[in-house]
């Protein structure tokens, strides 16, 4: 069960091409800036970058680790405040994904999630509900 | 600037896009996930569910497809070169299982404009062919103006 004001373990993500190649294909999101380096160079960014709802499955991943279920999200938004870029090497990039426990009500425990690349904060207003267990 | 009138517009709902077991097992694996709710039909029986169970995000498949109907309404014009995602949310009724047969309405909730960029936001809902609501997803999504 989840308490208020717990702080919930960071679990950290590799992130590389491969994964984003893997996930183009089964999202069906063919953006190029998540695959062609010289296309998201021409659009202004440093290179390559991750999906954003990559990095939001990574969080809701983390998630459900740590509701202890897989089912238990009942809502979830994010807004994406900074790219994710994934250099094309066999580390690629760490996506760490950390919560706290903001209030439990009504059996729904509600985590402010914090996703970090490279030192700074990629989702803002992360916010997950869980159903608890009854 | 995007044409504030289209605020409160509500799309025809999509045709059915039927759930695949493997597409639900596809995704799951394409974001590292290993439960078996994911992967095991009998685990996901024993849970309650008629089939596997699709992970949080997976509605955005569905979703991300049912809004270019907005995105690409000649009359809106959006440039989708110049679009990034802000924001992102679901809230669910229900997990999506294999086997469910889901039609998307798509509504515009909101345009603003702001420092020169435009901000669309759009709520999809998700409901089976019977008329159940399973889920409903938000995006906002930022037109990139001129620099």
């Amino acid at each position: 069960m989840l308490e208020a004001g717990q702080q919930l373990p960071e679990q950290a993500f590799a992130v590389t091409r491969a994964d984003l190649v893997r996930y183009a294909g089964a999202s069906g999101d063919f953006n190029p800036i998540h695959w062609s380096e010289r296309f998201a160079v021409n659009v202004g960014l440093p290179g390559v970058i991750a999906h954003g709802m990559f990095t939001m499955a990574l969080a809701a991943r983390a998630v459900a680790v740590w509701a202890g279920r897989a089912d238990a999200v009942v809502d979830f938004g994010v807004r994406f405040t900074r790219p994710v870029p994934v250099p094309d090497t066999d580390e690629g990039t760490e996506v760490a994904i950390s919560g706290v426990v903001r209030k439990v009500e009504d059996g729904r425990a509600y985590i402010d999630v914090t996703a970090v690349c490279g030192g700074e904060k990629v989702l803002a207003q992360a916010r997950a509900i869980v159903q608890q267990p009854v | 600037m995007l044409d504030q009138s289209f605020v409160g517009r509500t799309y025809p709902p999509t045709p059915a896009y039927q759930v695949g077991r493997e597409k639900i097992r596809e995704f799951a694996h394409a974001i590292g996930l290993d439960d078996p709710l994911h992967f095991d039909v009998e685990a996901a029986k024993a849970a309650g569910y008629a089939d596997v169970v699709a992970p949080p995000t997976f509605p955005i498949v569905l979703t991300m497809a049912a809004s270019r109907l907005i995105i690409d309404d000649p009359e809106l014009g959006m440039d989708y070169s110049r679009v990034v995602h802000g924001d992102q949310r679901f809230a669910y009724a229900r997990p999506i299982v294999a086997g469910d047969e889901l039609v998307c309405v798509n509504t515009v909730e909101d345009i603003t404009s702001r420092a020169g960029h435009d901000f669309l936001t759009t709520r999809t809902d998700v409901s089976t062919t019977a008329g159940e609501h399973v889920v409903s997803a938000w995006s906002k999504l930022v037109v990139r103006g001129d620099h």
